[in-house]
């Protein structure tokens, strides 16, 4: 199972039916990347992540972030809806950690519940966008002539739209909340994956293993499953690890324009456009919900950019 | 050449009549628009609600509807009518909203080409330097920043603290663009300057540059000439995609400062249910876009001439 490679690598390690007519090309790459086990693709990748200080920041922060978003009601003694009008528009103090805003709502309080939303739209967007591209994206590559045209083609309306206007469009048919603003996001991102996928399984279809794998009468299946995939998966894992990122600030954007979650869910976006018009007399309204989205968005940047270091080492 | 223009031109047109169909039945199909025509949020009685539709030709079936729009825009370029502003034509309405929010882009995409360009390629020669720290610091952080965050951030500081920069419509011309394209640049600038270091450092370890330094061309000599020529093509491609987003985000700047421009007016004719004007700006979005996209192939052709266009 361990066939995952850079698109710029050579063969498959693992003892599957190329490996025997490959080894001159995994000789290559175990020179080029130092020493090599037979079976060590996956370990090296996972060895130059965790030797980037900003990729293992980047996990940590999002493992960090996950954890808030479950233990939330655990870390914070207060309800993010409970309203305590005796002591309203509070300053951050030790009873408060954020302040409290205009209706006395704990604003650390609302912070963290703020992270379930971004992670569950920020992850569910891009697995439903990454599912669907993957899935017509191979069949573009793979099938080509007809079904390549296709579904290029739907590519190319889809990546006319500017995402948030796309996802403003949808959102006025299907409404605001959660589940509208995941499909809104999903429906505009998928397009980049499948072009993405079919671009690489292009370059990854020529290749020689795959001839191999080929005229030893490897089934079609086994050839698209075990070869071609594993092999141009690359560029879409890279590229789904930077739109997490994309995504979060995508729908605190929606929020901050009033028409992604309701305004009363504690949510970042929303935290922000509500703290906006005091900003000079209690700047910590806005300044952290937006530092919690940059957080977010930096943690998924520097996961995308470890990723490619690792997957790809020529493109150091 | 030509082919490839013309065949880029045809898939245009395919990508139109996809785009609008999409569009039209969203907010036509599903939208209910009469619902919302009376304008007081609730749903007016029947009888009322049939005068409208006749009125704005809703009671047709969709196709005709969609017929009558395409067959409008095509021979008339007309847009429809405003079901809010008095039935004021959209081809009327938008031109100048257009022309507000190009401004905008346009400064914006400049901010992106002289700093991020700029910035990456001092940063790629004085690779590791402490001056490369920093940018890659400064560049790093701001990709973190959404458009919203700067955007208020810097209207907040240089507009309300020291007052140097207009914070609100376009009341001081020019000056008034300052800080909204400065925004709505922030993030690709960014994006543009890693993109440019980048691909300029794998070019500097090229064959050809090390020979074009063994022969004796001055360092100056090999970065601009050889060095950049050959590692702009991504950072063009970048700046050609980017320019789908900065209509996304002039959406937001144009709504943090209150720029009268398409952003603003798409936000809200969709609060008002204004189905043409939305059509309207989309449609001018998607087609900006696709004759972008048609302007960085042709340019591929320039800076690149192992790229033939077919």
């Amino acid at each position: 199972m361990s066939d995952l490679e850079p698109s710029t690598g050579g063969a498959s390690l693992t003892g599957d039916d190329s490996a025997s007519l490959n080894s001159a090309g995994a000789s290559a790459v175990a020179a080029a990347f130092g020493t090599v086990s037979a079976t060590g693709q996956w370990r090296d990748i996972r060895r130059r992540f965790v030797r980037n200080p900003l990729a293992v920041i980047g996990l940590i922060l999002v493992v960090a972030l996950v954890l808030v978003a479950i233990l939330a009601p655990f870390i914070s003694p207060y309800a993010p809806r409970h309203q305590d009008l005796l002591n309203t528009d509070a300053a951050p103090s030790w009873k408060h950690l954020f302040g409290t805003d205009v209706v006395g709502r704990d604003q650390f309080t609302r912070v963290l519940y703020g992270t379930r939303i971004a992670l569950i739209v920020g992850l569910a967007s891009i697995l439903l966008a990454s599912v669907l591209g993957v899935f017509l994206g191979a069949v573009a590559g793979y099938f080509g002539r007809f079904w390549d045209s296709l579904i290029m083609r739907i590519c190319d309306i889809f990546i006319a739209f500017p995402l948030l206007v796309g996802a403003i469009v949808v959102i006025t048919v299907a409404g605001q909340g959660v589940l509208p603003v995941i499909i809104a996001l999903a429906i505009f991102g998928w397009s980049v994956v499948a072009r993405l996928l079919r671009g690489s399984i292009l370059s990854v279809r020529e290749a020689d293993y795959v001839e191999a794998a080929l005229s030893l009468g490897a089934s079609r299946w086994r050839i698209v499953t075990r070869h071609i995939l594993p092999n141009s998966f690359a560029p879409v894992l890279i590229y789904a690890a930077f739109s997490v990122g994309s995504a979060v600030v995508a729908e605190s954007a929606l929020s901050f324009l009033g028409v992604g979650v309701k305004p009363d869910v504690p949510e970042w976006g929303n935290m922000i456009a509500a703290g906006q018009s005091s900003f000079d007399t209690q700047p910590w309204l806005t300044l952290f919900p937006s530092g919690a989205v940059v957080l977010t968005t930096l943690a998924f940047v520097f996961i995308g950019d470890g990723l490619r270091d690792a997957l790809d080492p020529k493109l150091r | 050449m030509l082919k490839f223009v013309v065949r880029r031109l045809l898939q245009m047109v395919f990508v139109f009549f996809g785009a609008t169909i999409l569009l039209f039945s969203a907010l036509f199909l599903f939208g209910n628009p009469a619902d919302n025509l009376s304008g007081s949020g609730r749903r007016p009685p029947a009888n009322v609600v049939r005068e409208l539709e006749a009125k704005y030709g809703l009671d047709k079936p969709i196709v005709v509807q969609y017929y009558k729009y395409v067959e409008g825009l095509v021979v008339r370029f007309d847009l429809g009518v405003s079901y809010r502003q008095n039935t004021r034509p959209v081809s009327e309405i938008l031109p100048g909203k257009l022309a507000i929010t190009s401004k905008l882009a346009i400064f914006a995409i400049a901010i992106e080409i002289l700093v991020g360009l700029g910035v990456g390629i001092i940063s790629a020669v004085y690779k590791y330097s402490f001056l490369d720290i920093i940018v890659t610091i400064f560049t790093t952080a701001t990709i973190g920043v959404p458009v919203f965050v700067t955007a208020f951030l810097l209207q907040e500081v240089f507009a309300f603290w020291l007052h140097w920069l207009p914070a609100y419509r376009l009341d001081s011309g020019f000056v008034s663009y300052i800080l909204p394209a400065i925004a709505l640049a922030s993030v690709d600038t960014a994006l543009v300057a890693r993109l440019t270091r980048g691909s300029m450092l794998e070019v500097m370890r090229a064959d050809f540059v090390r020979t074009a330094l063994a022969k004796g061309v001055s360092r100056k000599a090999v970065i601009f000439k050889h060095v950049l020529r050959n590692s702009i093509i991504p950072v063009v491609t970048y700046i050609g995609i980017s320019f789908g987003t900065l209509l996304g985000g002039a959406l937001i700047t144009e709504n943090v400062f209150q720029l009268p421009g398409l952003g603003q007016a798409l936000v809200i004719a969709i609060q008002s249910n204004d189905n043409p004007v939305i059509m309207g700006i989309v449609i001018y979005g998607v087609l900006i876009f696709a004759l972008v996209s048609l302007v960085v192939d042709l340019l591929y052709a320039v800076l690149d001439p192992r790229v033939r266009l077919q």
